[in-house]
C-alpha cells in the first residue's frame, strides 16, 4: 500500500504517535467547546470556553508542531547510511511531551497568559525554547551543506530556523514597554504569529514535497527552477504578508499596504494551482492506491479553497467585515484541518502506516476518508456563511442585541456541530491503527 | 554553482529586509497610541490572566464567542459594563472580581477606547481596496 519505507531515525515515529494522541484531544476539546455555540451557557461554571477553547486550540498547535518535527526528523535521515543514537532525538522528544503535556494540565487549572494561541504561562516557553533549539542542533547534525540540494532542505533550514525567532518575537509582551501599549503589543504578536505559521508550514511543505518525490521515485520536482520559485515567493510571504492579520489595527499604513501587495502575489500559487490541476488528477489516478497520496491529494484540493479564501481576505476593504466573524474561524481551522492535517496524515500514514497487523482495509479506509472529507467541507461551509450572515446583520442592523445574533446563527452552528461530528469519527477512524502501530512500534524498539 | 549562488543571494537579501523590516517596527514611535496609565495597565494584566480574548476580541481578533469590546467603553455606560463584571450573563462566567480588579478592568476598556475605532463601518473603503481609519473617537 505505501512506498519503501528506509527511515533511520525510527526514534521520530514517537513524535507522530503523540501528536496524533493531540489531535484526538482536539477534536474532543473542540467538540466540547462547540457544545457552548449551540446550548448557550453549558458547562459555564465547570469548563467555560476560556479553558476549552485554549486546550482545543493548543493541542490541535501541539498535534502540527509534534507530527512536523517526527516528519522533518524521520525523513531528513532518511539519506543516512547508518543508524545513529537517538539521544538528542529523545531530549527533544521528552522536554515537548511533557512541556505540551502540562500546559494543557495547567489549562485546566484555569493558568493563563491570556495571549492567543499560545495561552499558556510565560514559564512553559522557556521549555519549548529549550525544545526548539534541541531541534534546531538535532536538525543542524543531520543537515551537512545547501548546496546542490534540493528545495525542502531549504524550506526545513527557514522552518526550524524562523519558527525560533519569532517564537521568541512573541514573547516580546513580556517586556511592559510593549505589553502596555496595545497598538504596538498586538503589531508584534501578529507579526509573530503570522511567520511563526509561514515557518511551521515550511516544514510542512517541505516534507510534503520529499514524500512526493519518494511516491514518484525521482527528485525532478524537487530540484526545479519552478520548485525554487514557489518556495523564495513562500519566503516572501512568510516574512511579509503577516500584516493581513491586524487591518483593523491603527497601526502604521505601510504596513497594511505592504502586506496587501505582497498577499497578492499569491494570486501565483492559486494561478499555478488551475494551471496544473489536469496533472493533480492524472497523477492521482495514478498513485490512487496509496493511502498517503490520497492525503497529498487532497491537501491541494483544500491549498485552493483556503487559498481562494485567503486571498479575498487579503484584500483589507473586505477584510475589515470578516474580522471577529466566523469567516476568520472557518479560515484558520479549515487550513489547519483540510491542509496541515491531511499533509500530516500523509507522513503519518507513510511512516507508521505499514503495519499490515493494523492497517485499514482499502474500502474502509475509503469510507473513512470520505466521511472526513465532506464533514469538513460541511464544517467549512456552515462558519463561512455563519461569518458572512452575521457580519451582515451587524452591518444593516447596528443596535441588534448579541444574542439575537447568535440565535440567527444558530442553525448554522447545528450544521457545524454535525460536521464537526462527523470529522471527529472519520479522524479518529484514520488515526486509530496509526497509534496502534506506532505503540508496538515504540514498545519493540 | 551560478544557480546557487543566485539562492543564497535571494535568500540572504530577503532575511536582511525581514531583519530591518522587523526593528523598524521594534523600535519605531508607536505614537498613535498613548501609552496606559497604571490601572488600565493592571486592567490589561487582568484581562490576560482571566483569558477574557478566548470569548472577546480587541480590534476583531481573539475569540468568536463573544463581542468585541475595544470601544465598549465608549458605547455603554459605565454601571452597564460593571454589571457584566460583577455578575456575568447566562454566557459568560462570573469571575468573582473584586471591586479593584473591576476598577482596573474599566479603566483598560477606557484606554482601549482611546487607541482607535474598531467598528468596520468607520472605515473609509477605497476602490483599490485599501481602507483608510478614523483615529480615535476620544482623546
Ligand atoms: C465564556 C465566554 C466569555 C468570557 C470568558 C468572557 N466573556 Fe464577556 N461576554 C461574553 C458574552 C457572550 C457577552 C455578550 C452578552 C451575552 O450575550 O451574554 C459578554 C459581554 C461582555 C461585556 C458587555 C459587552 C456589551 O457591549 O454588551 C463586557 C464588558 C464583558 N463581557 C467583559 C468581559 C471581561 C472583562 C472578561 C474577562 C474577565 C470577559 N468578559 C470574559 C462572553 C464571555
Ligand atoms: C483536526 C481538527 C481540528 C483542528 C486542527 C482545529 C483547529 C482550530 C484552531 C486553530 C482554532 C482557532 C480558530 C481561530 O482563532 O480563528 C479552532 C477553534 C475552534 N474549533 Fe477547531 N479544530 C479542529 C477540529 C474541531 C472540531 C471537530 C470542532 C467541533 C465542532 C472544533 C471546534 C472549534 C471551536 C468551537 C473553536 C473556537 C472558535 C471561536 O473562537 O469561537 N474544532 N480550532
Amino acid at each position: 500500500m505505501e512506498p519503501y519505507h528506509n527511515s533511520r531515525l525510527p526514534y521520530a515515529r514517537n513524535y507522530i504517535t503523540v501528536g496524533l494522541l493531540f489531535l484526538m484531544a482536539a477534536l474532543l476539546f473542540g467538540l466540547l467547546a462547540a457544545m457552548q455555540y449551540i446550548v448557550p451557557g453549558w458547562g459555564r461554571d465547570v469548563f467555560s470556553f476560556e479553558k476549552l477553547r485554549p486546550l482545543h486550540v493548543s493541542s490541535a498547535v501541539f498535534w502540527i508542531l509534534m507530527a512536523a518535527m517526527g516528519a522533518v526528523l524521520t525523513y531528513i535521515s532518511e539519506g543516512e547510511n547508518t543508524v545513529r543514537k537517538p539521544t538528542w532525538i529523545k531530549v527533544q522528544f521528552y522536554l515537548f511531551t511533557f512541556s505540551f503535556a502540562a500546559i494543557l494540565l495547567s489549562y485546566c487549572f484555569g493558568i493563563f497568559s491570556g495571549r492567543e494561541y499560545w495561552e499558556f504561562h510565560p514559564y512553559f516557553s522557556i521549555l519549548i525554547v529549550i525544545g526548539w533549539i534541541v531541534f534546531l542542533l538535532n536538525f543542524f547534525h543531520y543537515f551537512k551543506t545547501l548546496k546542490h540540494q534540493p528545495v525542502y532542505i531549504w524550506m526545513w533550514m527557514t522552518g526550524v530556523v524562523f519558527f525560533l525567532f519569532t517564537y521568541l518575537e512573541s514573547n516580546l509582551w513580556l517586556l511592559p514597554g510593549v505589553r502596555h501599549r496595545l497598538v504596538q503589543d498586538m503589531t508584534i504578536q501578529w507579526k509573530s504569529y503570522g511567520s511563526m505559521v509561514g515557518a511551521w508550514n515550511m516544514l510542512i511543505y517541505g516534507s510534503s514535497i520529499f514524500l512526493m518525490d519518494k511516491i514518484a521515485g525521482n527528485q525532478t520536482y524537487s530540484r526545479s527552477p519552478m520548485a525554487f520559485a514557489l518556495y523564495a515567493l513562500s519566503l516572501f510571504n512568510l516574512m511579509f504578508n503577516w500584516g493581513h492579520h491586524i487591518y483593523t489595527l491603527p497601526t502604521a499604513p505601510y504596513v497594511k499596504y505592504i502586506a496587501y501587495f505582497v498577499s497578492m502575489t499569491e494570486l501565483f500559487i492559486l494561478g499555478r494551482i488551475i494551471y496544473g490541476w489536469s496533472q493533480t488528477l492524472s497523477t492521482a489516478r495514478k498513485y490512487a492506491h496509496i493511502y498517503s497520496y490520497k492525503f497529498l491529494f487532497a491537501a491541494d484540493a483544500w491549498v485552493f479553497a483556503n487559498l481562494g479564501l485567503a486571498i479575498v481576505m487579503s484584500v483589507p476593504a473586505f477584510n475589515i467585515y470578516m474580522h471577529g466573524t466566523h469567516v476568520i474561524v472557518g479560515h484558520t481551522m479549515g487550513t489547519t484541518i483540510g491542509i496541515n492535517t491531511m499533509l500530516l496524515l500523509a507522513f503519518a500514514y507513510n511512516i507508521l502506516g505499514n503495519d499490515s497487523r493494523y492497517q485499514l482495509s482499502t474500502s474502509r479506509f475509503s469510507v473513512a476518508y470520505n466521511i472526513t472529507q465532506i464533514s469538513l467541507a460541511s464544517f467549512w461551509l456552515a462558519l463561512i456563511v455563519a461569518g458572512f450572515l452575521k457580519s451582515y446583520w451587524q452591518m444593516t442592523e447596528p443596535t441588534i442585541a448579541y444574542g439575537e445574533l447568535w440565535n440567527r446563527m444558530r442553525p448554522l452552528f447545528y450544521i457545524f456541530y454535525v460536521a464537526g461530528l462527523g470529522l471527529a469519527v472519520g479522524l479518529l477512524y484514520l488515526a486509530v491503527p496509526l497509534i496502534r502501530s506506532g505503540f508496538s512500534k515504540a514498545s519493540s524498539k | 554553482m551560478r544557480d546557487h549562488q543566485l539562492k543564497v543571494v535571494v535568500f540572504t537579501v530577503l532575511t536582511v529586509l525581514f531583519l530591518c523590516y522587523s526593528f523598524v517596527l521594534y523600535f519605531k514611535d508607536y505614537q498613535e497610541t498613548v501609552p496606559a496609565d497604571a490601572l488600565a495597565q493592571k486592567g490589561k494584566d487582568i484581562w490576560q490572566q482571566k483569558n477574557c480574548g478566548s470569548c472577546h476580541q480587541l480590534y476583531g481578533l481573539g475569540g468568536h464567542l463573544g463581542p468585541d469590546l475595544t470601544n465598549v467603553y465608549g458605547k455603554r455606560e459605565q454601571p452597564y459594563i460593571e454589571a457584566f463584571l460583577r455578575t456575568g450573563t447566562t454566557v459568560m462566567p462570573n469571575f468573582h472580581l473584586s471591586d479593584s480588579e473591576i476598577n482596573a478592568l474599566i479603566a483598560f476598556f477606557k484606554y482601549t477606547n482611546t487607541t482607535g475605532v474598531a467598528d468596520p463601518r468607520s472605515f473609509t473603503k477605497h476602490l483599490d481596496g485599501t481602507i483608510s481609519q478614523q483615529s480615535s473617537s476620544v482623546r
